[in-house]
């Protein structure tokens, strides 16, 4: 019975934290109380629930006993208080924005405010929405927690001295505000996905957490396409997360891993997603990259894998959104459409890109082409290039077993 | 509600050798951030355009308390405050939907800076 208590409580944790915490910070108007008042919500079901049993809406349930403390403290502490600087929380002009009314989203797009920086935004979103401790955010972004708990505090009170609104954007603002917070998934995401540096690939917690986010914000706003895409394009990718180490700890690349593991469930989804995101006028990069995601989780095999079609989507996210990793993507793509030297020649001018200068991607994948042409001296350079620039141990045990495969062949 | 300080950086030179057709630009959005504050309700409490930079006085003191008066602004750098609005708004958006439209934000040079006041009261 504990352990299911135990249980039950993480996952509300898991579930509910957002709605939980938004709705009492809303009450709190300070989001240090709206954090303990949260936090003693769950501290009470863990007492509680083992005698009452889980009750049928737990987040009901946590955001009333949080709310309840909160009154509490407030009660208590109102003459203390009222010298703080509060959470500016007017309530929403009622009209076009209705659809947004929601604690979670003000809280989103509070801890994303554009007025923060990139670094506050993403650990405040990890924190307070995401519910993640200061020191397991810290160590998802390899800073101490000392340095990730005067971040956190420092944007908090950005967001109380500057007042920063508790509340959506209005609808003029709405499509830059949702982008900033597509990208702050998306970075967590990215982050979790290949983790920069570390014994493993993959930081699931991050992984998770980004998924999260991302189900939430799709929920709460359908109506805009390119949180479907996000969606989408991150179901998709993860879909493949069983496969992409062996058993052993080494990386397996997208043509070696077993896709009968692949995730069938999320790659439906993920794909009735981008049907739907694709319908816009004008699909986002997330649209067009959870395209080609979907085009790779559908093929039957690597090399069944319409490459035509593959080059011609990143044709459009290049025209969409200009970047030289995705020229680099493209011209990957490009090698397996038309051969290892067409491939290798439209890699050759990023080369003088001073943004991919220390980028390994970019060392490794011309490393693979000027393999795949036999190309042995200037392959292994390549590949003794890509290991330098990475620190993910998994990453450089599969570099290390490519450098000796082409050393084989150079004359001794 | 709440105080902010809107200042205006630029650099000087650049301002001193705009065309009349960007300084009737300039003075129109300016008009246009009285007009769009009346509008909103936000009360505009004060805003002056400074003279150069390179006409400021800067004082100093050093460890024994000897004032030193110097020429010119107190950092010296390209840009420096060319103008202010003290202005009073119920959050930062409020401030941020206002100042957005003045000329200085797209001009290139220059920028502007949203400073909240502390409240003493």
């Amino acid at each position: 019975m504990t352990d299911e208590v135990a249980a039950a409580v993480a996952r509300a944790h898991r579930r509910e934290w957002a709605r939980v915490f938004a709705a009492t910070a809303r009450l709190t108007r300070d989001l240090d109380l709206a954090e303990e008042c949260a936090q003693d919500a769950y501290a009470q079901a863990l007492q509680a629930w083992p005698r009452t049993g889980v009750p049928e809406r737990p987040g009901a349930w946590l955001t009333t006993a949080a709310r309840n403390r909160a009154l509490d403290v407030l009660r208590r502490e109102s003459v203390l208080r009222r010298k703080l600087p509060l959470l500016v929380s007017r309530e929403p002009a009622p009209g076009p924005d209705d659809r947004l009314d929601d604690d979670r989203l003000r809280l989103v797009f509070t801890c994303c405010h554009p007025s923060l920086s990139r670094d506050a935004q993403v650990a405040l979103t990890l924190r307070l929405v995401c519910g993640l401790s200061t020191p397991e955010v810290a160590r998802a972004f390899l800073v101490s927690e000392a340095t990730m708990a005067a971040r956190i505090t420092r944007a908090k009170k950005k967001i109380a001295a500057a007042r920063i609104p508790y509340r959506a954007p209005s609808p003029e603002h709405l499509a830059e505000r949702v982008d900033a917070v597509l990208e702050v998934v998306h970075l967590i995401f990215t982050t979790g996905h290949t983790a920069p540096t570390g014994a493993h690939l993959v930081r699931r917690d991050l992984v998770d957490s980004a998924l999260g986010l991302a189900r939430m914000l799709h929920l709460l706003m359908r109506r805009e396409s390119e949180v479907s895409a996000l969606l989408a394009l991150l179901l998709l990718v993860d879909a493949r997360r069983e496969t992409r180490v062996s058993p052993d700890g080494r990386l397996l690349l997208l043509s070696e891993q077993d896709r009968s593991r692949w995730d069938a469930g999320q790659i439906a989804e993920g794909a009735a997603l981008v049907t739907e995101a694709l319908r816009d006028r004008r699909p986002s990069r997330y649209a067009v990259e959870a395209a080609i995601a979907a085009v790779h989780a559908q093929a039957p095999s690597w090399q069944e894998t319409d490459w035509a079609e593959i080059v011609g989507l990143y044709d459009v996210l290049l025209a969409l959104w200009p970047s030289p990793v995705v020229a680099l993507n493209r011209a990957v793509a490009l090698a397996q459409r038309d051969g290892p030297a067409a491939g290798l020649d439209a890699l050759t001018p990023l080369l003088a890109e001073p943004a991919l200068a220390t980028y390994g991607y970019l060392s490794a994948a011309r490393a693979d082409l000027l393999r795949r042409l036999h190309r042995w001296a200037e392959a292994t350079d390549a590949y003794q290039e890509a290991l330098a620039l990475t620190d993910n141990d998994v990453e450089r045990a599969f570099l290390i077993g490519r450098l000796r495969e082409v050393r084989a062949h150079l004359p001794s | 509600m709440a105080k902010y300080l809107i200042l205006i950086y630029g650099d000087d030179r650049q301002w001193a050798a705009m065309p009349p057709e960007e300084v009737r630009r300039l003075d129109e959005a300016h008009r246009a951030f009285r007009a769009r504050a009346a509008s909103a309700g936000t009360a505009v409490l004060d805003g002056q355009e400074l003279e150069s930079a390179s006409i400021a006085t800067t004082l100093r003191a050093d460890a024994d308390g000897r004032l030193a008066v110097t020429d010119g602004p107190f950092l010296e750098t390209k840009e420096a405050v060319g103008g202010y609005y003290l202005i009073e708004a119920a959050d930062l958006d409020e401030v941020i939907a206002l100042a957005e439209g003045l000329y200085e934000v797209s001009a290139g040079h220059s920028g502007v800076e949203i400073r909240p006041v502390v409240d003493h009261g």
